[in-house]
């Protein structure tokens, strides 16, 4: 069982990452083994197209269930193609949200909670 | 001769100039009025057309043949906007985001891929008096705009005036409407943000190789940082509307300026014998 966060720097105990298709790592947890490793995000200098290509990032990576704040409509669509589950509304640091994850204090997310481009800081 | 009447930022008057013009113009000759900005053309509202014809316009993208099919990811990884992903079972596709460039049909190892055609959008074509009118409208939700511009554009007729009325900005789409132009009319108003994205309207046309003159609107008389700009990049300063409460009034009721103020007419003659003095209209083709 592999679980994916949303990260601003390549560490277990770094702050998340509000964006999907934007930030720069995911930190991806294997629940078995309690490995982690982090992974770069490509998608990030996209100019359109970001959460697609990172959720395809995610696919490629075999990631069963994804931990984000917000989401936009392309990524969760495909995401949701390829069964992965989507969580929302993380903040505080990764450990933080494996930790409430496992608690099952998460909500299970099944539409975009963020507008298409939301990441590109234009307000 | 082609004439684009562009500006980097929006509402500075490109259809009231355009619009005005193509009036004057037609009192001289056959002219064409086509407005590229499709994305919310205005250019009818001033000039009121009888349409002739209408066309759809389409777009060429992918359409993958399940069986042939071999899930490889080839066409996910060649796409450059992302407009393709490769699941275990299944190949997704986000058509408004395909630019039509063909990659994913000529690469597909299996031969899976070939090109379908979807709708974008469409061209209308008519007349208002003498001035021949060409606008595209794209449909609602489209991302992509310049395959339309370039079939608005398709009408352009050799031999006469066609003047181009382009989106604001300086992207993807105002580049479709100027390149190729004769004569790049540049409008911009006497603020801060004008002038700001006069010079970036300035710098695009200046890439695109099309010699550029610049007009401004909701002119206070004076207008120093503009013309400042102007002599510093030797550029022509060609004429200034006044601020015009009247003129404002008759845009807001579907009037063009040239109405309201027949004697603003006359900057217009003095920009089409401009055109006709520096030989712009010589080397159209």
């Amino acid at each position: 069982m592999k679980v994916a966060v949303c990260a601003q720097d390549n560490h277990i105990d770094a702050r998340v990452d509000p964006r999907f298709g934007r930030c720069p790592y995911f930190i991806v947890v294997d629940l078995d083994s309690g490995n982690w490793e982090g992974v770069q995000n490509t998608g990030t200098q996209s100019s359109g197209g970001a959460g697609v290509q990172t959720a395809q990032l995610l696919v490629n990576r075999g990631v069963n269930v994804v931990l984000v704040d917000r989401i936009g409509p392309n990524a969760i669509e495909v995401l949701g193609r390829a069964g992965i589950q989507v969580y929302g509304g993380i903040h505080g640091t990764v450990s933080q949200s494996l930790e409430s994850y496992r608690q099952g204090k998460l909500t299970i997310l099944s539409r975009a909670n963020s507008p298409s481009h939301g990441g590109m800081g234009r307000g | 001769m082609i004439i684009a009447v562009a500006s980097g930022k929006g509402g500075t008057g490109k259809t009231t100039v355009a619009s005005s013009l193509a009036l004057v113009a037609a009192e001289k000759g056959e002219v064409w009025f086509l407005d590229c900005d499709v994305e919310e053309p205005n250019g009818h509202i001033m000039l009121k057309p009888h349409w002739h014809r209408k066309e759809t316009v389409r777009v060429p993208v992918p359409e993958i043949n399940r069986e042939k099919c071999t899930l490889c990811g080839r066409c996910a990884e060649v796409c450059a906007f992302h407009a393709l992903v490769v699941l275990p079972q299944e190949v997704m596709l986000f058509p408004t985001m395909c630019h039509s460039c063909g990659g994913c049909w000529h690469l597909c190892p299996a031969g899976a891929i070939s090109p379908g055609w979807r709708e974008i959008g469409r061209v209308e074509e008519g007349s208002s008096g003498k001035i021949g009118f060409v606008h595209g409208r794209l449909n609602v939700g489209e991302a992509i705009s310049p395959p339309l511009i370039q079939a608005v554009k398709k009408r352009i007729r050799p031999g006469v005036l066609n003047i181009v009325d382009a989106p604001p900005g300086t992207s993807c789409p105002v580049i479709r409407a100027v390149e190729g132009a004769d004569f790049c009319l540049l409008v911009t108003e006497p603020t801060p943000f004008g002038l700001h994205d006069l010079k970036l309207a300035y710098e695009m046309a200046t890439q695109l190789g099309v010699p550029c003159g610049v007009a401004v609107n909701r002119s206070d008389g004076n207008d120093d940082p503009v013309r400042q700009f102007c002599h510093t990049n030797n550029v022509p300063l060609l004429f200034q509307l006044l601020q015009d409460r009247e003129v404002a009034r008759g845009y807001a009721r579907g009037i063009p300026a040239v109405e309201v103020r027949p004697e603003w007419k006359e900057h217009f003659s003095a920009l089409l014998a401009f055109l006709e003095k520096e030989g712009y209209a010589r080397c159209a083709k």
